[in-house]
């Protein structure tokens, strides 16, 4: 049995959920390989040939995947999944655009964010906003399956793997590449904080996010947000942490001025110690904290950072 | 030009859904249902759309028994111009759902399909992504903005690092994020008004395609429940609970 699993990366970086993604292919068990789609992204491929548990690295180095568009990759995948029973990508914002077409290109269903793996045909994963744990069986020969990485640990770096170079270039010619507006930060991913402090609508302005700055300063922490605070322009999109948003399980996770909808809920729930500062008793966020401050953000803010 | 937006009939967001005892699904016996909350979206941009004169005509379409009727009109009222309902009692994938809509893109002809990007209940996230596959067309997902110029749309689409900006070929297939508009409100008279629009019913077994499903549902058990812990006094108190007992910072 052989798994292709994609690998995450901005052509620079390999993304550290690809770690975690491998872990659940040698969960599933087989022979693993892992491509790296992009342009000029040889750095990449070094990366990968490190990466435990992987045999070989397949890399398609063109123009036409410099933004992974999920036209172009989505032609590139189906073509490689001939040789394989299972195509695993990571749950993030490009495997979720590219693999569902592979899926259907390959006419079989997609099994979305698993967290565990029961056999090479069964999966779990979460429904309804992780209130529900669903196990399913695949009934397809070929598996498409994407990855939420908090289910998995990520595999070592230490390993030697072979890197071959496919000449491909599956242009589709339907879409194309306008911009970028990415955020730039000193700060973890959301992703791979041990730490993410993250602020809702109770912040009330985004200069006020400045108070979890210096928080997050000392602890080496992430800033994540609630929807309500992404609507309301405090901070940008890709802070929101949620069902609709990231799913992080840091070490520590620290709700300030969050109610916690089960919308929010979902995307943290599974932190191994959870914070919550709110001036509201009664909100719902305090059923999950393990640890609870009943008291003005603006107040316990500035006297946190001060005693960390 | 024709815009086509594909709705579901969901659990209401609001509601904590509860795991049936014998742990074979969810219980939705008397639950309070709604339009998906992304499919709201997708029906408040095409209306939009037609409103600044770009559509010309907005068809909603749904896929379930007859109680997605209730959405179908939420959407009229919203500002639908004419509803579709694919009937059928089965629980479909999302695969077999998008080779339905690729039959209703391909009689009816949209230049654009918006979606909702996730439904609230499976979350599965695959629905718009595998009726481009099916059509071939180029698609847009998780759109924060949509903007039809000529023959191409341009979509913002909200991505893991901030946000992206690709040119599509029309026709195209845009999923919706939160942040791509606010829906309205349906006005009584709107509400009245969509009573009378069109809301056609085709049988999904007279597409010819086979809906056979492509996995099993083995059980469904509820996610292991975090014990509230406790209230501290003082902010020196959480440093040292922090530090002590839960050793997360040093
Ligand atoms: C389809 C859909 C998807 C969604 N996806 C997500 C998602 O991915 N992520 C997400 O977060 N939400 C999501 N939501 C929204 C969710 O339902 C809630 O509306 C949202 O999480 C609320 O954000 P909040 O807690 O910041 O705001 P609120 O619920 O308004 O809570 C603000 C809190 O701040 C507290 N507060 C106010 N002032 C202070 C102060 N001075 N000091 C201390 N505390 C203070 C208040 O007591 C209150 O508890 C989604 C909703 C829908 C319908």
């Amino acid at each position: 049995m052989s798994i292709l699993v994609f690998a995450e990366h901005d052509n620079n970086e390999l993304k550290a959920d690809t770690l975690k993604t491998v872990a659940a292919a040698q969960a599933i068990g087989g022979d693993i390989h892992l491509l790296v789609a992009g342009a000029n992204c040889a750095s990449v491929a070094e990366q990968a040939a490190k990466v435990n548990g992987v045999s070989k690295v397949l890399v398609a180095d063109n123009a036409a995947y410099e933004h992974q568009l999920a036209e172009n990759i989505s032609l590139l995948v189906t073509e490689l999944a001939a040789d394989y029973e299972h195509i695993i990508a990571t749950a993030l914002t490009t495997g979720k655009n590219f693999m569902p077409r592979v899926a259907a290109l390959l006419d079989v269903a997609q099994i979305s964010d698993i967290i565990g793996v029961e056999s090479a045909d069964t999966f779990v994963r979460p429904i309804y906003a992780g209130n529900a744990i669903a196990t399913v069986q695949s009934l397809d020969s070929k598996k498409v399956i994407t990855v939420r990485s908090t289910g998995f640990d990520a595999v070592a770096t230490d390993g030697n793997a072979e890197v071959v170079n496919i000449d491909k270039a599956t242009d589709a010619g339907t879409s194309s590449h306008v911009s970028d507006e990415l955020t730039v930060s000193e700060r973890p991913d959301l992703g791979a904080a041990s730490v993410v402090i993250s602020g809702g609508r109770g912040m009330q302005n985004g200069d006020n996010f400045k108070l979890l700055e210096g928080i997050a300063d000392k602890l080496g922490a992430a800033i994540g947000a609630s929807r309500a605070a992404v609507d309301a322009g405090f901070v940008a999109n890709d802070m929101q942490v949620g069902q609709t948003g990231k799913i992080v399980a840091p070490d520590l996770y620290i709700a300030v001025g969050i109610s916690g909808a089960i919308q929010h809920l979902a995307g943290m729930k599974d932190s191994k110690v959870i914070v919550a500062i709110n001036k509201d008793a009664e909100a719902p966020i305090f059923q999950v904290a393990d640890y609870g401050i009943v008291g003005d953000l603006f107040d316990v803010l500035p006297e946190l950072e001060a005693k960390l | 030009m024709k815009v086509l937006v594909p709705i579901k009939r969901v659990i209401d967001y609001n509601v904590k859904v509860r795991v049936k005892a014998d742990n074979t699904n969810v219980d939705l016996a008397n639950v309070k249902m709604a339009i998906n909350p992304f499919c709201e979206i997708a029906v408040e941009e095409a209306v939009r759309l037609k409103e600044a004169g770009t559509a010309t005509e907005v068809i909603a379409v749904s896929i379930g028994d007859k109680a997605c009727q209730e959405q179908l009109r939420t959407a009229l009222a919203l500002g639908a111009d004419r509803a579709i309902q694919i009937e059928t009692d089965q629980n479909l994938d999302s695969l077999n759902v998008a080779k339905l809509l690729q039959k209703v893109v391909e009689e009816e002809q949209p230049q654009l399909v918006i979606l909702g990007k996730q439904s609230i209940d499976s979350d599965n996230n695959q629905t718009g992504q595998m009726l481009a596959a099916l059509t071939g067309l180029a698609q847009g997902t998780f759109a924060s903005e949509v903007k039809v110029d000529g023959d191409k749309v341009n979509v913002t689409r909200e991505v893991d690092g901030g946000l992206q900006t690709v040119a599509l070929n029309l026709p195209a297939i845009v999923t919706t994020d939160l942040r791509l508009n606010e829906p309205r409100y349906a006005s009584l008279p709107n509400i009245m008004k969509a009573k009378r629009k069109p809301l056609d019913v085709k049988a999904a077994a007279d597409f010819g395609i086979d809906l056979s499903p492509r996995s099993t549902l083995l059980k469904v058990t509820p996610p292991s429940e975090r014990q509230a812990g406790i209230v501290v006094e003082t902010v020196d108190e959480l440093v040292e609970k922090l530090k002590n007992e839960a050793k997360v910072i040093s």
